[in-house]
């Protein structure tokens, strides 16, 4: 790639942004004006009183006034400035971004900053490593584990002095204040979030730890998934009725659509080889919530679609799915209410307090891997699958002669735009969701009050 | 936040120098222990289990369609899950949408930056993500009037500190994953544009992804210049496994089908395939002439075939269990700068620095 310089450090990243970065040095100076300035005070982080700690919320004014742009413009400007190390949180280290409300932030010291065009020395790396002992869960300190072999070797004849170094830094630590020291470890530790080198040797102990499968087992694995999709791999076996590309016909993608009446054989198959497949052909997922509604057990999947739509939506929308999934599904006599063990029950909902994406994982999991383990199985033998084994089609491979394969080249068909395909779907959605909800018996019943 | 503990002054240095040894022995040892660990459950090649399979037979495959519209280098592409329409982008920040079965131009946005590194279809096609060195993902959605601005409802979403290498769609249009210059990769909310997640550990560029197919889809492969390949989980941000065995960047990452592999294609003109369950690098795919660098890979629909895309203008086809090139393809009059197989893998798309896309079936 041209575009890249023949470098293996980091450190190279740091000359072509110098000139837009001394812009930014100008402006994070004027913040800092104490007449001017972003409005900042002692603010109380735990039991430590922090001098000159800014809220997010004062940055961002400061600079959609200064700058005449909007919140929006304003947060992503600030977001820059934590993410190039000239502010630092003082919360949450690990997220660099700036938030509109109450969190705290300071300057970083310009000691620091990006442009000094100081790149982080591996002795530094070293002087780091012996300062920052034994802190669990800062991930910054596991810095010294990682990189202790490599930075033994590389400064060998440093190392005396870096331990000098170290031990001059300390005993000048000692002598600030508390509040002080606290501020100071903050700046350095900050710095070293923005500029960390990579992984660490807890990484390696977490890998020894973790199954790992015999290659035998594995590998095995690997060649029974391709001899399965042998036969249903356009590059291995003939497209039936033919394969778009070559013969310009598109049959092949209408009998495939979503939502045809009669699927392929090809396709019915695919749906035997896994559950997943199954459910990810949403024409077979259809036909398994149709032996699911005779089973009287289409709680489950309407759980687990539930589940997916909450992990992957909007950020906004999570509260509001959470809580309809919560009436719907798992409140004591719930119109759907899913069968979960106790324990599963109980985290999730107590999870359900404070919503996020991955709320529901625990609960989406069990119905999957019982849906998997049980009602699969149950499906793939029962009438509505071999029925449609019966009834699926098996087209005709295409012969078309030289004539015909330059028509069909003049005509090749434009299909339905997604969009539209997509506007239908959400239709159907949404039809289904109205007919699948559950009745509210006191809403139709005031209905036919109202009417009488 | 604690500080950390205060020992006595005299005693200090002792313990400094006994805290040193103590971690240059522990890291020594961690290291030849996980080696051990791999090597204790490796009991076949994979070419050993391979000699069961039958042979293939020959390939015919040909250019099909060429794309022609873009004034300068393509750098990206991506298919739309109907299985016909692509998404690419140039060096000279055009993004044009193709209905490649027809070969007709169907929208075309003018970026605001050069060299378009990066661009996504949304799943429900109903958007298009892209963005190069102007450091962010902008997400443009698509119209069915033809004569409508796109820039004009353009979103900015993702904001990196470098320039963009790669960016996809998770499993629906509400998320994106990119990858960045500055070595990091996130995952962000497209609706409001917040970082939901950043996955630090690459030490230098991050230069692809890929997202995991299989059934729980919670985490991605990504490759980097600093020669690593690194699987995320996309919930904690942790990185859950390394592989490094490349000895030159990695321009390309794609998992197998089934999510238990993923194979990675580097400047070191090799194409390697992971084994994620026993831990382990288990091919590696590369011949004495073939001496530059992959651009891109990926697999054929059921995994027996690995497509790569080379600097030196071919494109190679490799028999993934028995390691050997099937077939090599000629056509582009440059570099081939992105591969992707369409998504009921009937055809693969090509985009290369002869400023064209061929779609080969």
């Amino acid at each position: 790639m041209t575009i890249r310089t023949a470098r293996p450090n980091r450190g190279h990243h740091f000359r072509p942004r110098t000139h837009c970065l001394k812009k930014v040095d100008a402006i994070v100076v004027e913040m800092q004006d104490p007449k001017n300035g972003v409005k900042g005070s002692e603010q109380k982080l735990n039991v430590t009183t922090i001098p000159h700690a800014i809220t997010g919320s004062n940055i961002i004014a400061w600079i959609g006034n200064k700058m005449k742009t909007t919140t929006e413009e304003a947060q992503a400007f600030g977001t820059m400035l934590v993410a190039y190390g000239y502010i630092y949180p003082l919360q949450n280290h690990k997220k660099l971004v700036m938030c509109n409300d109450s969190s705290l932030y300071r300057f970083q010291t310009p000691y620091f900053w990006p442009t000094q065009q100081w790149v982080p020395e591996d002795s530094d790396y070293g002087r780091c490593s012996i300062l920052f002992p034994t802190c669990n869960g800062l991930e910054l300190l596991c810095f010294k584990q990682a990189h202790y072999n490599h930075l033994h070797e590389w400064l060998n004849h440093k190392w005396d002095f870096i331990v000098m170094q170290a031990t001059e830094q300390y005993k000048a630590g000692r002598d600030r204040n508390k509040a002080d020291r606290v501020v100071f470890d903050c700046q350095e530790r900050a710095y070293w979030i923005v500029n960390r080198p990579p992984v660490s040797n807890i990484f390696y102990q977490q890998a020894i730890m973790r199954s790992k499968v015999k290659s035998s087992v594995s590998l095995g694995a690997l060649v029974k998934y391709i001899t399965s999709y042998k036969n249903h791999d356009p590059f291995l076996a003939p497209c039936l009725p033919s394969n778009p590309w070559q013969s310009d016909h598109d049959a092949y993608w209408t009998l495939n659509m979503r939502r045809v009446e009669v699927p392929t054989k090809m396709r019915v198959e695919r749906w035997s080889f896994s559950f997943f497949e199954l459910l990810t052909d949403l024409r077979g997922r259809d036909d398994f919530k149709i032996f699911l509604k005779k089973e009287f057990s289409g709680e489950n999947l309407a759980f687990w679609e539930a589940a997916e739509e909450l992990k992957w939506g909007t950020a906004s929308s999570m509260s509001s799915k959470a809580e309809t999934i919560f009436k719907t599904f798992l409140a004591p006599g719930a119109p759907r209410w899913i069968n979960i063990d106790g324990r599963t029950m109980g985290l999730t909902v107590k999870g359900l307090d404070h919503p996020h994406r991955y709320v529901l994982e625990a609960a989406q999991t069990h119905v999957f891997m019982l849906m998997k383990k049980d009602t699969f199985f149950r499906y793939l033998k029962s009438p509505t699958y071999k029925e449609m084994q019966k009834k699926a089609l098996n087209p005709e491979a295409h012969n078309f002669s030289p004539a015909q394969l330059e028509e069909n080249a003049r005509n090749r068909s434009p299909g339905i735009h997604p969009i539209i395909l997509w506007q239908q779907e959400e239709e159907e959605k949404a039809k289904a969701a109205t007919a699948a909800a559950p009745v509210d018996v006191k809403a139709v019943m005031s209905k036919i009050d109202r009417k009488k | 936040m604690r500080s950390p503990p205060i020992p006595e002054m005299a005693t200090q240095e002792v313990q400094l120098n006994e805290t040193l040894a103590h971690l240059k022995t522990e890291s020594d040892t961690l290291k030849t222990k996980l080696e051990e660990e791999r090597a204790k459950l490796h009991d076949v090649e994979l070419h050993q289990v391979a000699e069961k399979v039958e042979a293939l037979g020959q390939f015919v495959m040909k250019t099909r369609r060429t794309l022609k519209g873009h004034g300068n280098k393509v750098l990206c592409m991506d298919w739309c899950k109907d299985k016909r329409r692509i998404v690419s982008s140039s060096q000279d920040g055009k993004v044009i949408v193709w209905d490649a079965f027809t070969t007709n131009k169907e929208h075309a946005v003018t970026m605001p930056c050069t060299w378009v590194m990066a661009c996504a279809y949304a799943p429900s096609g109903c958007a298009v993500a892209c963005g190069g060195l102007d450091n962010k993902c902008s997400v443009y959605p698509l119209s069915l009037d033809k004569n409508e601005n796109l820039a004009a409802k353009k979103k900015s979403v993702a904001m990196h500190t470098n320039y963009l290498s790669a960016c996809c769609f998770t499993n629906s249009d509400m998320q994106i994953l990119t990858s960045s210059g500055d070595g990091t990769c996130a995952l962000w909310d497209v609706e409001s544009g917040q970082l939901l997640q950043s996955f630090h550990g690459h030490a230098a560029d991050v230069l692809c992804l890929d997202l995991a197919p299989s059934e729980t889809a919670n985490t991605f492969v990504s490759g980097g210049c600093d020669k690593k390949a690194n699987v995320w989980d996309m919930r904690s941000g942790q990185c859950i496994q390394s592989f490094e065995t490349h000895e030159s960047d990695i321009n390309s990452v794609r998992y197998y089908p089934s999510g238990d592999a993923f194979a990675s294609g580097s400047d070191d003109a090799t194409c390697r395939l992971y084994d994620l369950r026993a831990d382990r690098e288990v091919a590696i795919y590369s011949k004495e002439s073939i001496i530059f660098g992959v651009s891109s890979v990926d697999f054929s629909l059921s995994g027996r075939l690995l497509f790569g895309g080379y600097n030196d203008y071919t494109i190679n086809v490799w028999d993934v269990l028995k390691g050997t090139r099937v077939s090599i393809l000629f056509g582009h009059e440059n570099r081939v700068s992105t591969l992707r197989v369409s998504p009921d893998g009937t055809a693969f798309c090509t985009g290369s620095w002869d400023h064209t896309l061929r779609i080969w079936a």
